[in-house]
């Protein structure tokens, strides 16, 4: 028995451990899948991530977590109504899904029935050492939607993923696959009440000449720990949008983890952060640019009220076979009050000599002329500022174009400045 | 109207001293131009009217319709009808035009205690307001002021001067950038809006502006004070002989 470990784990860490213990018989799996568990659980066992990791630098898990919740059956989540009317709404309670009805040209699985056939533990993998996310997820994920749509399909209406916490403990995972040359659009709703833990992992395959708009919207009670992870590998002209809009949480980590691996392929990163009380939001990326001709952008804008601290870290790697990439990163800040903070950490690693790549970072206060000018027609102070703030975010969000997405973005963006402007 | 006594008033940061013991006085109806080489306080004193922070007073009193603005922010000048027309209007990403201009027509009338605007009728008073002034609508569908030129610039200060309008207007240096075309076009535009309840104050560099928008008074400023006070034939003296002269008579 390795003492020292036990001795120095974090009431945190313990609470982990201590769960899987109790948990494991009641956790689905094949043997395949139950070995997978219990290497992630070693994982845990080693220690959380601390800032001498370096991609956990600025968020140091194994301070922050400080509350592990127990697993709570009793709680049940409130369901919501979809982001975008007219979706077809897959929902997990506190980490339970529902009956699924079909869609056509979509095959749809819960995934508590593919981890106990054994049919997912191929995809049940963690992203390195450092992958505490992928490790708390793979130890504890029970539940979760498996959505395969066809090559071809167009689907005319978005589906929506909830994940709807109420407290406790959820562990999910959503797994999308987009046949070659469909379309589609999904809404990653990662929403609830309570204390609760999370931890969401999130796995695309966008095929060739495929097109996704996915848009993951958290807006969890400000008490949460939301840990969250979306990977995505984009084949041949495959197109993805990944719009990521973080309104809540206590200790939020979302992590963008995408390969580009057709030729042609492009992926669009938009991130919104609103940040406000004592919250600590990271938001980290990690690209890569495998094969030639490939292109992404990413803009990422954040607002920090209160005492919040906020993350943005982009790390694009470009392989050295990956010729003609196009890679653009930028990261705005608008720091609004004294106590905030935000770091931001670009990374570019290049190994190819035939590329166009740039990131650019700012952190500012309110233009002081902006101001001026807008109260010198008469608008208020409080509304002046609503109204630049409003707009050095609405940039990112009308960049969608489609109204049906742009509206309840935009009525998010309103809500929380009612509560918190 | 204005009345501005003994102003003195520096810049914030730095403490130094822009206006010097500066009088003024505008009456309703009344078109003012005030002229002076680069460097007298010019700028300054729009900014100053228009309640910009980066500028302390601190000695002397302006005066609106008899009531003291000094302790008035921005917004609150702007919205008892004080307008400033900027030299360089900003632009402003992300903010579209059209609803700034709703936003602004509406908050002053909040604050005057009137409901607000029907959307009708909002978009009827700016359509007006464009073709009058020779702008094209679709030009308000862009952030505000993002990708215009100079001129469409002035033109769209003009514009909003026209929606809000305010009983004192301060143009500064709206005469630069322009070409003759737009420079007759704004000054028709400021034309319109001469009423006997509503003074203008004409900021200026040059005479040219003041062939198209006849001013009553002109007034030197120079070092933060007016040195010299007169009717329009002063601004074609000024022209004629530039500023030495009138420096050093008053010196």
């Amino acid at each position: 028995m390795n003492m020292r470990a036990e001795i120095q784990r974090t009431p945190a860490e313990a609470a982990l451990v201590d769960a899987f213990g109790e948990r494991l018989s009641l956790l689905p799996g094949d043997g395949a899948i139950m070995v997978k568990r219990d290497d992630a659980i070693e994982q845990v066992k080693a220690g959380l991530p601390t800032r001498r990791v370096e991609s956990w630098h600025y968020t140091d898990l194994r301070r922050l977590l400080a509350n592990v919740p127990a697993f709570d059956a009793s709680v049940k989540a409130k369901s919501v109504a979809p982001l975008i009317e007219g979706s077809t709404v897959l929902s997990l309670a506190n980490g339970v899904s529902q009956a699924v009805s079909s869609i056509e040209g979509v095959t749809l699985q819960r995934l508590a029935d593919k981890l106990t056939d054994g049919s997912y533990a191929a995809a049940l993998v963690t992203y390195g050492t450092d992958d505490a996310i992928g490790a708390i997820n793979t130890a504890f994920v029970a539940d979760g939607y498996f959505v395969d749509i066809e090559a071809g399909v167009q689907l005319d209406k978005p589906v929506e993923l909830q994940n709807l916490q109420a407290g406790g403990q959820s562990h999910v995972r959503l797994p999308v696959r987009v046949g070659a040359g469909a379309k589609a659009t999904i809404v990653e709703r990662q929403t609830g009440e309570g204390a609760g833990l999370v931890s969401s992992v999130s796995q695309l395959l966008v095929g060739d000449d495929a097109e996704v708009l996915w848009l993951i919207v958290q807006d969890q009670p400000e008490t949460a720990t939301h840990l969250a992870q979306f990977k995505a590998e984009l084949g041949k002209n495959a197109k993805l949008t990944l719009f990521v809009m973080n309104a809540g949480g206590k200790l939020v980590r979302q992590e963008v983890i995408v390969k580009a691996s057709g030729e042609g392929a492009d992926f669009k990163l938009r991130g919104v952060n609103l940040l406000a009380g004592d919250s600590h939001v990271d938001v980290t990326m990690v690209l890569d640019h495998a094969v030639p001709h490939t292109s992404s952008t990413e803009v990422v804008r954040n607002v920090v009220t209160g005492r919040a601290k906020g993350v943005f870290q982009g790390r694009i790697n470009v392989h050295q076979i990956a010729q003609k990439t196009d890679a653009r990163m930028a990261c705005n800040t608008l720091l609004l009050s004294d106590d905030g903070e935000f770091s931001t950490k670009p990374e570019l690693e290049i190994f190819a000599d035939d590329v166009a790549c740039g990131h650019g970072a700012t952190v500012t206060e309110i233009d002081h002329n902006h101001l001026f000018y807008l109260m010198a027609r008469g608008i208020d102070e409080k509304s002046a500022r609503g109204l630049l703030i409003r707009a050095f975010l609405a940039e990112v969000i009308e960049e969608l174009e489609d109204e049906s997405v742009v509206d309840p973005l935009e009525e998010l963006l309103s809500n929380w400045f009612a509560t918190h402007g | 109207m204005l009345e501005i006594k003994n102003l003195h008033a520096r810049i914030a940061d730095s403490g130094i001293e822009i206006i010097r013991g500066l009088n003024l006085t505008v009456k309703a109806g009344e078109v003012a131009a005030i002229m002076g080489p680069n460097g007298s306080g010019k700028s300054t004193l729009s900014y100053i009217l228009a309640g910009r922070d980066d500028y302390e007073v601190t000695e002397g009193e302006i005066l609106y319709n008899g009531e003291s603005i000094l302790e008035m922010d921005p917004a609150e000048r702007a919205a008892k009808g004080i307008f400033l027309a900027f030299q360089y209007p900003m632009e402003i990403p992300g903010v579209a035009t059209m609803e700034f201009l709703k936003v602004a027509m509406n908050s002053q009338r909040k604050a005057r205690g009137e409901e607000p605007l029907k959307i009708p009728d909002f978009l009827k008073r700016v359509k007006e307001a464009a073709a009058s002034l020779d702008m094209d609508i679709n030009m308000l569908k862009r952030p505000v002021n993002v990708g215009f030129s100079g001129g469409e610039k002035k033109r769209a200060e003009i514009l909003q001067m026209k929606l809000l309008e305010p009983q004192l207007c301060v143009l500064d240096e709206t005469d630069s950038g322009l070409d003759i075309d737009a420079l007759k076009i704004v000054s028709d535009g400021v034309n319109a809006l001469r009423s006997p309840d509503r003074a203008v104050v004409v900021i200026t560099h040059y005479q040219r502006l003041l062939d198209h928008i006849v001013p009553d008074t002109v007034h030197v400023l120079y070092k933060g004070q007016v040195i010299k006070s007169g009717d329009k034939s002063l601004a074609l003296e000024l022209e004629e002989n530039g500023y030495a002269g009138i420096i050093e008579e008053a010196a």
